[in-house]
């Protein structure tokens, strides 16, 4: 590969990016991504020389419903738009098992995609096995998502990788889905997972700007041995958004850390292809940072905005009570229940 | 009126809960046999202690018994249940299904078993399918479903190594009783398990597609509210756990919905605690409804049948 070849010799670490804004992303977009959208987000990263682009509904393979929003555009179009358009990338699909299927996981393969991505509440990682093995069967990379990792301690989360890389997971994930997690925390778990797996499967590192710390986890996440990270142009995603892309680059490129990415292709990229589509752009205020401060799922956010609107109650307040009754990813109907609850208490 | 006998196939969490409930508050059933393969299972030990016949020599042990049962319970796996389920029709033994193989046709008590024509199986669907299957059908008796979702949120502690194993298998046979059950054109199913403590107490959501002008306030509206709470008391006769969180919401239809509106329902199912804690709805509802399911197949049988050609109750 030549971004690889191309990496300088006395690089400290060597870093693979895999972009997102395709998939986190979708939750900004209220998972109404267009072909369009699709094809000059691929171009531009591709050409930046980002070795894995995910593409799929915010909440994986099958989200399209009720309870997380309808796409748009079905995400089986999206993921061949996205074959097409890539001419070095690697394409991922994201998928949570008891919300998509081996079912949909087909279809992906068949459509292109070549990287299995499958997430799983970070104490829960057995019900990944079966779609782990099948991902492998069909010759898939797999990548396993631990979600939620701050609410598990670094021992924990060894132990639930462990699980993952018996199953054929290649790479564990910590996932900071409430972008909860503080520099230590990160590498902590990091450093827990690296030391579990060995050369068994490589460790990864998601991030979200909830409290405004991506980049810095991700610096952290690195120099504890991560070789996988992940980020949005833009930071467009869930909650206050991602771990940027393009600052990921150019700080990473500051330290050394070896990315194979054209920096200056990725800010072009943030800047005259993402950002003009972009209707609603991430950003701290008093909700995100709340999902952050109280360990709630990013993707949550304009779920409680949309109830805020609704029924009366701040979005602010309806996930501090979605934090304190511990709904994990997925639990967007809670919400609704909260805020109903919550305006009741109100006009009693 | 004299009692039918039973034997429970499966000494897991699922077969000790169906045990208690059939020693409890069954009518109809005495639960003779409770079988096994591990010897070591504290569900053969409990049963035995409890006075039923125990076995850990599986299905060939208990159809090499004399005095074979009226019913069968099958709370194994979905690929034991294939293998078991023409042994069991072979020795006309009625088999209620708890495991998602589904040989015979889905059940949910309250909505479909009279029209289930004396079956020689029949397939319980799943925890999340016996707690919102009913829901969809009180709505789509009122007005056409064209689409159904549910999301079941289960407690860790609660998911058994099955469920574990093969959520797939949950998620696919709850979105199809959805359509054959519940009456929805298509179905899709959710299952989260979360491992919050104190563990959360099962919960369900059911989202119904339904025409604009049902989302509106008036008869129609009115009408789905009234069916759906008379189907709450309907399955509260046997999950007395079985509960609305909050009243039907009702959202006005969107464009991103295919012009559709929405009825929204959020459940809640304590369990009776018979075996697991009350936070494993989940095992109450699919043991109290196959409980339920057999009693209402035994009265049938032991009233001398007018059902037992099919189509009787149709």
């Amino acid at each position: 590969m030549s971004t690889t070849d191309t990496a300088t010799a006395d690089s400290k670490y060597r870093v693979r990016l895999t972009d997102t804004t395709l998939r986190d992303g979708s939750h900004a977009m209220s998972h109404k991504f267009t072909v369009e959208h699709v094809r000059s987000t691929v171009r531009a990263l591709d050409d930046a020389g980002v070795e894995v682009i995910e593409v799929t509904h915010g909440d994986g393979l099958g989200g399209s419903s009720f309870n997380y929003g309808f796409s748009l555009t079905p995400e089986l179009d999206l993921v061949r738009a996205t074959v097409d358009e890539a001419k070095q990338a690697k394409i991922a699909v994201l998928m949570l098992p008891g919300l998509g299927t081996i079912h949909d996981l087909n279809q992906a393969h068949e459509a292109g995609a070549s990287v299995a991505r499958i997430a799983t509440h970070c104490t829960e990682a057995d019900v990944s096995i079966q779609h782990f093995g099948h991902a492998r069967d069909l010759g898939m990379e797999t990548v396993g998502f631990l979600m939620l990792s701050h609410r598990a301690t670094p021992e924990e989360l060894a132990s639930q990788g462990r699980i993952m890389a018996d199953a054929g997971c290649q790479c564990v994930y910590v996932v900071d889905s409430a972008g909860a997690l503080i520099l230590e925390d990160v590498s902590d778990r990091v450093g827990a997972l690296v030391a579990e797996l060995g050369s068994d499967a490589q460790v990864g590192f998601h991030g979200h700007q909830n409290m405004s710390f991506g980049v810095a986890n991700s610096v952290f996440a690195v120099r504890a041995g991560a070789r996988q990270i992940d980020g949005t142009l833009v930071a467009l995603g869930a909650g206050a958004g991602n771990s940027p892309t393009e600052v990921l680059a150019a700080a990473f490129d500051r330290l050394d850390i070896d990315t194979g990415v054209d920096v200056q292709a990725l800010m072009a990229a943030a800047e005259d292809v993402v950002k003009p589509y972009i209707t609603r752009m991430p950003v701290m205020d008093r909700a995100s940072i709340m999902q952050g401060y109280a360990g709630v799922y990013s993707s949550f956010l304009i779920h409680a905005e949309r109830a805020e609107a609704r029924y009366g109650v701040p979005a602010w307040k309806i996930l501090e009570e979605v934090g304190r009754a511990g709904y994990v990813g997925g639990q967007e109907d809670m919400i609704i229940d909260v805020a109903v609850q919550l305006a009741g208490a109100n006009a009693g | 009126m004299p009692k039918m006998t039973a034997a429970i196939v499966g000494s897991g969490n699922i077969g000790t809960d169906l045990m208690f409930k059939l020693m409890r508050r069954s009518e109809h059933i005495e639960p003779k046999y409770m079988i096994g393969v591990d010897p070591s299972s504290d569900g053969l030990a409990r049963a035995a202690r409890l006075g039923l016949i125990s076995s850990a020599g599986g299905v060939d042990w208990l159809l090499a018994q004399d005095d074979k049962p009226d019913f069968v319970f099958e709370a194994t796996s979905a690929k034991a249940h294939a293998a078991n389920a023409p042994r069991y029709a072979e020795a006309g033994i009625t088999a209620i299904d708890l495991t998602p193989a589904a040989v015979g046709p889905y059940v949910c008590p309250v909505v479909n078993l009279d029209s289930v024509p004396a079956a020689e199986n029949v397939n319980m669907i799943t925890c999340g399918g016996q707690a919102t299957t009913p829901i969809v059908a009180a709505v789509s008796s009122v007005v056409p479903v064209p689409y159904a979702e549910i999301v079941a949120s289960i407690a860790s502690k609660s998911a058994g190594p099955g469920t574990r194993a093969n959520v797939d298998e949950f998620t696919e046979t709850t979105a199809k009783a959805l359509e054959a059950v519940g009456g929805a054109k298509r179905g899709k199913a959710i299952i989260i398990i979360n491992p919050v403590e104190p563990p959360m107490i099962m919960r369900n959501t059911v989202y119904a597609a339904i025409p604009a002008e049902a989302a509106e306030p008036g008869p129609v509206q009115d009408a789905i509210r009234e069916s759906i709470a008379r189907t709450v008391e309907q399955v509260q006769a046997y999950v007395p756990g079985y509960s609305l969180r909050v009243d039907p919401q009702f959202d006005p239809a969107r464009e991103d919905w295919n012009s559709q509106g929405r009825v929204g329902v959020w459940i809640q199912v304590k369990g009776a605690a018979d075996y697991l804690p009350e936070y494993a709805g989940n095992l109450d509802i699919i043991t109290a409804a196959a409980a339920r399911t057999a009693d209402l197949l035994a009265e049938r049988k032991l009233a001398g049948s007018p059902a037992n050609t099919a189509g009787a109750h149709a």
